[in-house]
């Protein structure tokens, strides 16, 4: 964890508790967010996550528990949380009626930026951006996109230490939600980026630690690789062969290495094996040794990893029947 | 205050940005208008010994046009941002509550003096062009001027807080109106009721914006009538902040 002049790290949430007319939203959230760092905060719809985020922007007050940006408490020190946290809500609002370069300017003014300096950052950012062939229209008039970018515009005008964006992909097609992921990671390169989705391959490829929230909870907070080592049993290989059955069957138990396996039958003449490893041995050379000393026809051998998907559906599986309302 | 008097140019100018502020001008006009051709109508048929401002406050269009402005000028303010959720970026940055809640205000105020501006030069245009009026007395003129704008800032605070407190424009335009309504009808009752000794002829008196705009426009600058409408804006702002507030209570 790199750690800045004052040692403090970019957010420091201590027993976090927010409820809305008694119902709790979130419930006790610890977590720590070195400098520098791109976390991704995922979770289902109605896990806490806008919630955790509006409490870190200084625009809700917790119920209980603290919260800190940058050695700042987010209650006390509002305003000098505020000056250094770039913030994008949910479905990321702007006014219609105002022109894209109007709109940053006065964000810019709004955010304590003199006049010279925020026409030298709005041309910044807007550079950054590519907002220059739009900086004259009217942002109701825009497309998803290029909305999109407005607010990214936004949330940087400033120069802040940390950036959240909340759901910043949400409603794009997918090369808008390419382009945005560039974005970001082109934008984390000096700042610390706080980003949620419910979209998993979003923040597995922006993202180098994970925050996985549940039910107002936090279930996990780790690398996507460390995630993946927790939940090992979900690492298997699939092999296609063409062979009797019931010569498969006897192979698969007399190897050693395989802990369980599963047989089904597959087009042509053709079985599909699917073997769960022993803890960390990678059954492929084993697999086509087999199938090359016995003479067998193998057309598919791969592994699984857990997916960021794998993980999070255990993590966040229902614990009980209940109809899940979120 | 860098921040208030950013805001309050968006604010005021957010009134341009679209046909509202045109529209909303257009139709105080058209009904200022009209009141004082009513009120020159009455003058052909009895002719009146008295400054043409002062009848103003007894012609049913000058209140409505007052308490029909502060629904349609503010309605807007709080509920729009909350329902568009701008809201959420505006309180994010490093701006206070109190420094929004003025800006709003101001905008809202500033854009209803523009809007009542023009009516400003009907006694001059009169007197160009009708024979025998003499010159513009601008002293009641005047005074009639700080009246409107002091009723207004009253009305402009009220409308503020009613568009704080929801996020339909609908709700707080009728929530507006009824409270502006709602005190100008109670201070009516003083018009139309027999003075009668007790607390309750005293009451209404001291709110009657009828009797208020009277001295108003027969030059009479009462300091009661100003402190009255300057604390009870004073007490809607405050209140309107206290509903900024409350996305922060426990």
């Amino acid at each position: 964890m790199t750690l800045e002049a004052n040692g403090k790290p970019m957010i420091e949430v201590r027993g976090l508790r927010k409820e809305y007319a008694g119902k709790p939203a979130v419930k006790g959230l610890d977590f720590t967010v070195g400098r520098g760092e791109i976390v991704g905060f995922i979770g289902p719809n109605g896990a806490g996550k806008s919630t955790t985020m509006r409490i870190l922007a200084s625009f809700l007050s917790a119920t209980a528990g603290t919260a800190q940006v940058a050695g700042f408490d987010v209650e006390r020190d509002s305003m000098e949380v505020r000056r250094r946290v770039g913030y994008m809500p949910e479905n990321n609002p702007l006014p219609e009626d105002m022109r894209v370069r109007e709109y940053l300017k006065f964000r810019a003014r709004l955010k304590g930026l003199s006049r010279m300096a925020s026409r030298n950052q709005v041309d910044e950012v807007s550079g950054q951006l590519g907002l220059e062939e739009v900086r004259n229209k009217m942002i109701g008039h825009l497309s998803k996109g290029f909305r999109q970018r407005v607010g990214l515009a936004d949330a940087l005008v400033h120069e802040p230490d940390l950036l959240i964006l909340d759901e910043p992909t949400i409603g794009l097609d997918p090369h808008q939600i390419m382009a945005v992921r560039e974005l970001i990671k082109k934008l984390s390169a000096d700042r610390t980026v706080l980003i949620s989705s419910h979209i998993l391959p979003e923040v597995e490829v922006t993202c180098n630690r994970l925050l996985i929230m549940h039910r107002g909870s936090l279930l996990a907070a780790d690398t996507q690789s460390n995630l993946q080592k927790r939940i090992g049993g979900a690492t298997r290989v699939v092999a296609e062969l063409s062979a009797p059955e019931g010569d498969l069957r006897t192979a698969w138990e007399e190897m050693g290495e395989v802990r369980d396996f599963h047989l089904s039958a597959a087009e042509g003449d053709f079985r599909r094996c699917v073997l769960m490893p022993r803890d960390g041995v990678d059954l492929r050379p084993r697999v086509a040794d087999l199938a090359h000393a016995r003479g067998w026809t193998l057309r598919e051998l791969s592994e699984n990893r857990a997916t960021l998907e794998d993980i999070f559906v255990q993590l966040t599986r229902p614990d009980d029947e209940e109809e899940d309302l979120f | 205050m860098a921040a208030f008097l950013t805001l309050t140019r968006r604010e005021l100018s957010g009134y341009f940005f679209s046909m509202r502020g045109y529209v909303i001008i257009a139709g105080v006009q058209l009904l200022v208008g009209a009141s004082l051709l009513i009120v020159l109508d009455a003058l052909n048929e009895k002719p009146f010994d008295m400054p043409l401002t002062e009848k103003l406050p007894n012609s049913g269009f000058f209140w409505l046009v007052l308490l029909l402005m502060a629904p349609v000028i503010t309605m807007r303010t709080y509920a729009h941002e909350k329902s568009t959720g701008t809201f959420e970026t505006l309180l994010a940055t490093p701006v206070s509550d109190r420094a929004v809640v003025l800006a709003k205000f101001a905008g809202a105020w500033l854009f209803y003096l523009l809007a009542w501006a023009p009516a400003a030069t009907l006694p001059f245009l009169l007197s160009r062009y009708v024979d025998g009026l003499g010159p513009v007395d601008t002293g009641p003129l005047a005074s009639l001027a700080l009246g409107v704008g002091v009723i207004g800032a009253f009305f402009m605070a009220v409308g503020c807080f009613a568009s704080a407190l929801t996020r339909s424009q609908i709700i707080a335009a009728m929530t507006s109106f009824a409270i502006g309504t709602g005190v100008f009808l109670i201070g009516l009752l003083a018009v139309y009721r027999p003075p009668q000794l007790g607390w309750k002829t005293d009451l209404f008196a001291h709110i009657s914006m009828v009797e208020h705009m009277g001295d108003f426009a027969s030059g009479i600058v009462d300091s009661r009538h100003l402190v009255f409408y300057i604390s009870l804006t004073l007490v809607f702002l405050f209140l309107t902040e206290q509903v900024l507030a409350s996305r922060r209570w426990k």
